[in-house]
Protein backbone atom coordinates (compact mmCIF):
# COMPACT_ATOMS: atom_id res chain seq x y z
CA UNK A 1 0.00 0.00 0.00
CA UNK A 2 1.70 2.94 -1.07
CA UNK A 3 1.22 5.93 1.71
CA UNK A 4 0.25 9.40 0.08
CA UNK A 5 1.70 12.55 1.65
CA UNK A 6 1.21 16.03 0.67
CA UNK A 7 3.34 18.70 1.54
CA UNK A 8 0.94 22.01 1.84
CA UNK A 9 1.10 25.44 3.85
CA UNK A 10 -1.37 27.65 2.87
CA UNK A 11 0.61 30.71 2.40
CA UNK A 12 3.38 30.64 -0.47
CA UNK A 13 7.43 31.34 0.11
CA UNK A 14 7.61 28.86 3.25
CA UNK A 15 9.22 26.20 1.56
CA UNK A 16 6.73 23.57 -0.11
CA UNK A 17 9.07 22.56 -2.71
CA UNK A 18 12.24 22.74 -1.40
CA UNK A 19 10.68 20.45 1.54
CA UNK A 20 9.01 18.06 -0.68
CA UNK A 21 12.36 17.49 -2.61
CA UNK A 22 14.16 16.90 0.68
CA UNK A 23 11.60 14.85 2.15
CA UNK A 24 11.16 12.61 -0.91
CA UNK A 25 14.95 12.54 -1.65
CA UNK A 26 15.18 11.20 2.05
CA UNK A 27 12.89 8.77 2.00
CA UNK A 28 14.08 7.38 -1.85
CA UNK A 29 17.79 7.54 0.06
CA UNK A 30 16.75 5.11 2.51
CA UNK A 31 15.34 2.39 0.03
CA UNK A 32 11.63 3.63 -0.25
CA UNK A 33 10.53 3.87 -4.03
CA UNK A 34 9.13 7.42 -3.93
CA UNK A 35 7.60 9.57 -6.64
CA UNK A 36 6.84 13.00 -5.87
CA UNK A 37 4.26 15.28 -8.08
CA UNK A 38 4.63 19.16 -8.56
CA UNK A 39 0.60 19.97 -8.52
CA UNK A 40 1.52 23.98 -9.26
CA UNK A 41 0.18 23.63 -12.90
CA UNK A 42 1.69 26.93 -14.27
CA UNK A 43 3.92 27.56 -11.99
CA UNK A 44 6.08 24.71 -12.35
CA UNK A 45 9.10 24.53 -9.72
CA UNK A 46 10.05 21.13 -8.35
CA UNK A 47 11.74 19.94 -11.75
CA UNK A 48 14.46 23.14 -10.71
CA UNK A 49 14.43 22.08 -7.57
CA UNK A 50 15.75 18.82 -8.26
CA UNK A 51 18.15 19.75 -10.72
CA UNK A 52 16.20 17.78 -13.87
CA UNK A 53 14.46 20.82 -15.39
CA UNK A 54 15.75 19.98 -18.76
CA UNK A 55 14.75 16.33 -18.94
CA UNK A 56 11.52 17.36 -18.85
CA UNK A 57 8.99 16.41 -22.02
CA UNK A 58 5.67 15.35 -20.66
CA UNK A 59 3.76 15.80 -17.35
CA UNK A 60 1.23 15.35 -14.89
CA UNK A 61 -1.04 17.11 -17.45
CA UNK A 62 -0.67 14.91 -20.26
CA UNK A 63 -0.88 11.88 -18.63
CA UNK A 64 -4.21 12.85 -16.93
CA UNK A 65 -5.42 13.95 -20.72
CA UNK A 66 -4.03 10.71 -21.64
CA UNK A 67 -1.63 12.07 -24.07
CA UNK A 68 1.37 10.42 -22.54
CA UNK A 69 1.57 7.65 -20.35
CA UNK A 70 2.84 7.79 -17.25
CA UNK A 71 6.49 6.21 -17.85
CA UNK A 72 7.11 8.72 -20.78
CA UNK A 73 6.10 11.39 -17.76
CA UNK A 74 8.20 10.14 -15.08
CA UNK A 75 11.96 11.39 -14.71
CA UNK A 76 14.13 9.34 -12.64
CA UNK A 77 16.28 10.81 -10.32
CA UNK A 78 19.95 10.75 -11.64
CA UNK A 79 21.88 10.86 -7.98
CA UNK A 80 19.52 8.86 -6.21
CA UNK A 81 17.62 5.05 -6.81
CA UNK A 82 13.90 5.03 -6.13
CA UNK A 83 13.67 8.24 -6.70
CA UNK A 84 11.04 9.87 -9.20
CA UNK A 85 9.47 13.06 -10.01
CA UNK A 86 6.08 13.74 -12.12
CA UNK A 87 6.57 17.48 -13.20
CA UNK A 88 3.49 20.00 -13.82
CA UNK A 89 2.63 21.50 -16.73
CA UNK A 90 4.13 25.10 -17.76
CA UNK A 91 1.87 25.95 -19.81
CA UNK A 92 -1.93 25.13 -18.59
CA UNK A 93 -3.98 26.28 -15.54
CA UNK A 94 -4.63 24.32 -12.69
CA UNK A 95 -8.38 23.49 -14.24
CA UNK A 96 -6.82 21.27 -16.43
CA UNK A 97 -6.43 18.84 -12.89
CA UNK A 98 -9.57 17.24 -11.92
CA UNK A 99 -10.21 15.01 -8.98
CA UNK A 100 -11.11 11.59 -10.97
CA UNK A 101 -8.12 12.34 -13.33
CA UNK A 102 -6.22 12.79 -10.51
CA UNK A 103 -7.22 9.93 -9.01
CA UNK A 104 -6.53 7.70 -11.77
CA UNK A 105 -2.78 8.61 -11.68
CA UNK A 106 -2.50 8.34 -8.00
CA UNK A 107 -3.81 4.72 -8.23
CA UNK A 108 -1.26 3.54 -10.85
CA UNK A 109 1.61 4.94 -9.00
CA UNK A 110 0.02 3.25 -5.87
CA UNK A 111 0.87 -0.10 -7.37
CA UNK A 112 4.46 0.85 -7.95
CA UNK A 113 5.60 3.17 -5.24
CA UNK A 114 5.84 3.27 -1.96
CA UNK A 115 5.06 6.60 -0.84
CA UNK A 116 3.51 9.50 -3.25
CA UNK A 117 4.56 13.03 -2.27
CA UNK A 118 2.34 15.58 -3.22
CA UNK A 119 3.59 18.88 -3.72
CA UNK A 120 1.37 21.63 -3.18
CA UNK A 121 1.17 25.03 -4.79
CA UNK A 122 -0.09 28.08 -2.23
CA UNK A 123 -3.50 28.71 -1.77
CA UNK A 124 -6.37 26.90 -1.03
CA UNK A 125 -7.57 27.08 -4.74
CA UNK A 126 -8.60 24.25 -7.40
CA UNK A 127 -4.40 23.35 -7.28
CA UNK A 128 -4.25 22.82 -4.05
CA UNK A 129 -7.49 20.93 -3.06
CA UNK A 130 -6.41 18.82 -5.56
CA UNK A 131 -3.14 17.81 -4.09
CA UNK A 132 -4.58 16.94 -0.84
CA UNK A 133 -7.75 15.67 -1.34
CA UNK A 134 -6.16 11.89 -1.29
CA UNK A 135 -3.95 12.47 0.93
CA UNK A 136 -2.75 9.99 4.23
CA UNK A 137 -0.76 12.57 5.83
CA UNK A 138 -0.21 16.29 5.71
CA UNK A 139 2.97 18.04 6.45
CA UNK A 140 1.97 21.38 6.82
CA UNK A 141 5.23 23.47 6.19
CA UNK A 142 4.98 26.76 8.66
CA UNK A 143 7.31 30.12 8.74
CA UNK A 144 7.73 31.12 12.53
CA UNK A 145 5.81 34.59 11.43
CA UNK A 146 2.14 35.79 11.89
CA UNK A 147 0.51 35.29 8.14
CA UNK A 148 2.29 31.59 7.83
CA UNK A 149 0.98 30.45 11.22
CA UNK A 150 -2.56 32.07 10.61
CA UNK A 151 -2.76 30.28 7.21
CA UNK A 152 -1.51 26.58 8.45
CA UNK A 153 -4.68 26.82 10.92
CA UNK A 154 -6.60 27.19 7.75
CA UNK A 155 -5.40 24.58 5.76
CA UNK A 156 -5.22 22.32 9.00
CA UNK A 157 -9.32 23.40 9.13
CA UNK A 158 -9.52 21.92 5.56
CA UNK A 159 -7.66 18.72 5.69
CA UNK A 160 -10.17 17.67 8.38
CA UNK A 161 -13.07 18.35 6.21
CA UNK A 162 -12.05 18.58 2.39
CA UNK A 163 -9.93 15.55 1.66
CA UNK A 164 -11.59 12.28 0.47
CA UNK A 165 -10.66 10.84 4.28
CA UNK A 166 -12.85 13.71 5.77
CA UNK A 167 -16.11 13.15 3.21
CA UNK A 168 -15.75 9.76 3.65
CA UNK A 169 -15.65 9.02 7.40
CA UNK A 170 -12.51 7.17 7.49
CA UNK A 171 -9.52 7.74 9.75
CA UNK A 172 -8.37 11.29 9.70
CA UNK A 173 -5.36 12.74 7.41
CA UNK A 174 -2.96 12.41 9.84
CA UNK A 175 -0.73 15.89 10.66
CA UNK A 176 2.53 17.21 11.38
CA UNK A 177 4.10 20.49 11.40
CA UNK A 178 7.33 21.14 10.10
CA UNK A 179 8.87 24.50 11.10
CA UNK A 180 11.01 26.28 8.44
CA UNK A 181 13.37 29.08 9.01
CA UNK A 182 13.82 28.80 11.83
CA UNK A 183 16.25 31.37 13.53
CA UNK A 184 17.18 30.58 17.43
CA UNK A 185 19.33 33.60 17.69
CA UNK A 186 16.01 35.71 16.66
CA UNK A 187 13.77 33.70 19.37
CA UNK A 188 16.29 34.19 22.09
CA UNK A 189 16.09 38.03 21.37
CA UNK A 190 12.41 37.53 21.46
CA UNK A 191 12.11 38.74 18.23
CA UNK A 192 10.81 35.63 16.90
CA UNK A 193 7.96 33.19 17.65
CA UNK A 194 9.55 29.77 19.45
CA UNK A 195 8.57 26.28 18.42
CA UNK A 196 6.70 25.95 21.44
CA UNK A 197 4.67 28.97 20.60
CA UNK A 198 3.62 27.64 17.04
CA UNK A 199 2.80 24.62 18.58
CA UNK A 200 0.92 25.80 21.52
CA UNK A 201 -1.30 27.80 18.09
CA UNK A 202 -1.47 25.15 16.13
CA UNK A 203 -1.72 21.99 18.60
CA UNK A 204 -0.09 19.68 16.24
CA UNK A 205 2.86 17.16 16.17
CA UNK A 206 5.92 18.44 15.48
CA UNK A 207 7.76 16.31 12.71
CA UNK A 208 10.34 19.04 12.48
CA UNK A 209 12.34 22.39 12.83
CA UNK A 210 14.51 23.55 9.62
CA UNK A 211 16.72 26.28 10.70
CA UNK A 212 17.26 29.43 8.74
CA UNK A 213 20.20 28.36 6.39
CA UNK A 214 22.33 29.88 3.88
CA UNK A 215 22.65 25.90 2.15
CA UNK A 216 19.23 25.93 1.17
CA UNK A 217 19.71 29.04 -1.05
CA UNK A 218 22.93 27.34 -2.42
CA UNK A 219 20.77 23.72 -3.00
CA UNK A 220 18.26 25.54 -5.02
CA UNK A 221 21.22 27.85 -7.18
CA UNK A 222 22.78 23.91 -7.92
CA UNK A 223 19.45 22.04 -8.55
CA UNK A 224 20.63 19.56 -5.64
CA UNK A 225 17.90 18.53 -2.81
CA UNK A 226 19.76 20.49 0.55
CA UNK A 227 19.05 17.07 2.00
CA UNK A 228 22.11 16.06 -0.22
CA UNK A 229 24.12 18.16 1.40
CA UNK A 230 25.30 16.36 4.48
CA UNK A 231 27.37 19.38 5.67
CA UNK A 232 24.57 21.80 6.02
CA UNK A 233 22.37 22.34 9.36
CA UNK A 234 19.15 22.52 7.09
CA UNK A 235 20.15 19.04 5.06
CA UNK A 236 20.87 17.47 8.06
CA UNK A 237 17.53 18.43 10.21
CA UNK A 238 15.48 16.96 6.98
CA UNK A 239 17.06 14.28 7.47
CA UNK A 240 16.07 13.85 11.50
CA UNK A 241 12.74 15.06 9.99
CA UNK A 242 12.64 11.86 7.15
CA UNK A 243 13.61 9.60 10.45
CA UNK A 244 10.42 10.74 12.28
CA UNK A 245 8.32 10.20 9.37
CA UNK A 246 9.57 6.82 9.38
CA UNK A 247 8.88 6.03 13.16
CA UNK A 248 11.76 6.98 14.28
CA UNK A 249 12.83 8.65 18.05
CA UNK A 250 14.84 11.53 16.75
CA UNK A 251 15.86 14.25 18.86
CA UNK A 252 15.08 17.98 17.91
CA UNK A 253 18.98 19.26 16.93
CA UNK A 254 19.21 23.59 16.04
CA UNK A 255 16.66 24.77 18.22
CA UNK A 256 19.30 26.32 21.19
CA UNK A 257 22.43 29.05 19.64
CA UNK A 258 25.62 27.13 19.79
CA UNK A 259 26.76 28.41 22.97
CA UNK A 260 28.77 31.37 22.91
CA UNK A 261 31.67 32.34 25.28
CA UNK A 262 31.64 34.43 28.39
CA UNK A 263 31.84 38.01 26.34
CA UNK A 264 29.19 36.74 24.23
CA UNK A 265 26.89 35.94 26.77
CA UNK A 266 27.75 39.40 29.06
CA UNK A 267 26.75 41.46 25.79
CA UNK A 268 24.16 39.71 24.14
CA UNK A 269 23.25 40.35 20.69
CA UNK B 1 18.94 36.53 28.58
CA UNK B 2 22.07 38.41 28.68
CA UNK B 3 23.55 41.11 31.18
CA UNK B 4 22.25 44.10 28.19
CA UNK B 5 19.07 42.39 27.77
CA UNK B 6 17.78 43.59 31.19
CA UNK B 7 18.62 46.87 30.45
CA UNK B 8 15.99 46.30 27.12
CA UNK B 9 13.23 44.35 29.42
CA UNK B 10 10.85 47.18 29.25
CA UNK B 11 10.15 46.72 25.76
CA UNK B 12 7.91 44.63 25.52
CA UNK B 13 9.13 41.54 22.63
CA UNK B 14 7.56 41.74 19.21
CA UNK B 15 7.49 37.43 19.16
CA UNK B 16 4.76 37.47 22.53
CA UNK B 17 2.79 40.28 20.64
CA UNK B 18 2.81 38.69 17.74
CA UNK B 19 1.62 35.76 19.79
CA UNK B 20 -1.01 37.12 21.28
CA UNK B 21 -2.76 38.34 17.91
CA UNK B 22 -2.25 34.91 16.14
CA UNK B 23 -4.05 33.32 19.36
CA UNK B 24 -7.23 36.05 18.99
CA UNK B 25 -7.26 35.60 15.30
CA UNK B 26 -6.91 31.86 15.10
CA UNK B 27 -9.89 31.44 17.71
CA UNK B 28 -11.87 33.75 15.98
CA UNK B 29 -11.12 31.77 12.21
CA UNK B 30 -12.17 28.98 13.93
CA UNK B 31 -15.23 30.03 14.83
CA UNK B 32 -16.00 31.44 11.52
CA UNK B 33 -15.39 28.57 9.21
CA UNK B 34 -17.75 26.27 8.55
CA UNK B 35 -20.12 28.03 10.22
CA UNK B 36 -22.93 29.63 7.70
CA UNK B 37 -21.79 32.74 5.53
CA UNK B 38 -24.55 35.39 6.95
CA UNK B 39 -22.73 35.15 10.90
CA UNK B 40 -21.39 38.09 9.71
CA UNK B 41 -24.20 39.99 8.02
CA UNK B 42 -26.47 38.99 10.72
CA UNK B 43 -23.94 40.13 13.31
CA UNK B 44 -24.47 43.66 11.62
CA UNK B 45 -28.16 43.45 11.83
CA UNK B 46 -28.27 42.45 14.95
CA UNK B 47 -25.88 45.43 16.43
CA UNK B 48 -27.89 48.04 14.71
CA UNK B 49 -31.00 47.02 16.16
CA UNK B 50 -29.24 46.83 19.68
CA UNK B 51 -27.89 50.25 18.89
CA UNK B 52 -31.80 51.65 18.44
CA UNK B 53 -32.09 51.11 21.91
CA UNK B 54 -28.58 51.31 23.86
CA UNK B 55 -25.52 52.49 23.09
CA UNK B 56 -22.98 49.53 22.11
CA UNK B 57 -19.37 49.60 21.32
CA UNK B 58 -19.16 48.53 17.57
CA UNK B 59 -17.97 45.05 18.91
CA UNK B 60 -20.47 44.53 21.22
CA UNK B 61 -22.24 41.99 19.43
CA UNK B 62 -20.59 38.79 19.61
CA UNK B 63 -22.19 35.27 17.43
CA UNK B 64 -20.93 32.42 17.31
CA UNK B 65 -21.74 28.58 16.01
CA UNK B 66 -20.90 25.84 18.11
CA UNK B 67 -21.27 21.89 17.55
CA UNK B 68 -22.44 20.17 19.91
CA UNK B 69 -23.30 16.37 19.31
CA UNK B 70 -25.77 16.60 16.57
CA UNK B 71 -26.99 19.88 17.45
CA UNK B 72 -25.95 23.33 16.26
CA UNK B 73 -26.09 25.40 18.79
CA UNK B 74 -25.84 29.72 17.68
CA UNK B 75 -24.87 31.89 20.71
CA UNK B 76 -25.30 35.32 20.66
CA UNK B 77 -23.47 37.38 23.21
CA UNK B 78 -24.24 41.30 23.79
CA UNK B 79 -22.26 43.56 25.79
CA UNK B 80 -24.24 45.84 27.48
CA UNK B 81 -22.33 49.10 28.72
CA UNK B 82 -21.11 49.69 32.28
CA UNK B 83 -24.02 51.29 34.74
CA UNK B 84 -26.73 50.51 32.25
CA UNK B 85 -30.30 50.27 34.04
CA UNK B 86 -32.47 47.90 31.99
Amino acid sequence: MAKIIVITSGKGGVGKTTTSAAISTGLAKRGYKTVVIDFDVGLRNLDLIMGCERRVVYDFVNVIKEEANLNQALIKDKRVDNLYILPASQTRDKDALDLEGVKKVIDDLAKDFAYIICDSPAGIEKGAMMAMYFADEAIVVTNPEVSSVRDSDRVLGILASKTQRAEENQEPVKESLLLTRYSPERVEKGEMLSVDDVKEILAIPLLGVIPESQSVLNASNSGQPVILDEESDAGNAYEDAVARLLGEEVPHRFLDIEKKGFFGRLFGG
Amino acid sequence: MSFMDFFRANRKKSASVAKGRLQVIIAQQRAEVGGPDYLRVMQEEILAVVKKYVEVDDDAVKVQMEKAGECEVLELNITLPDGHVA
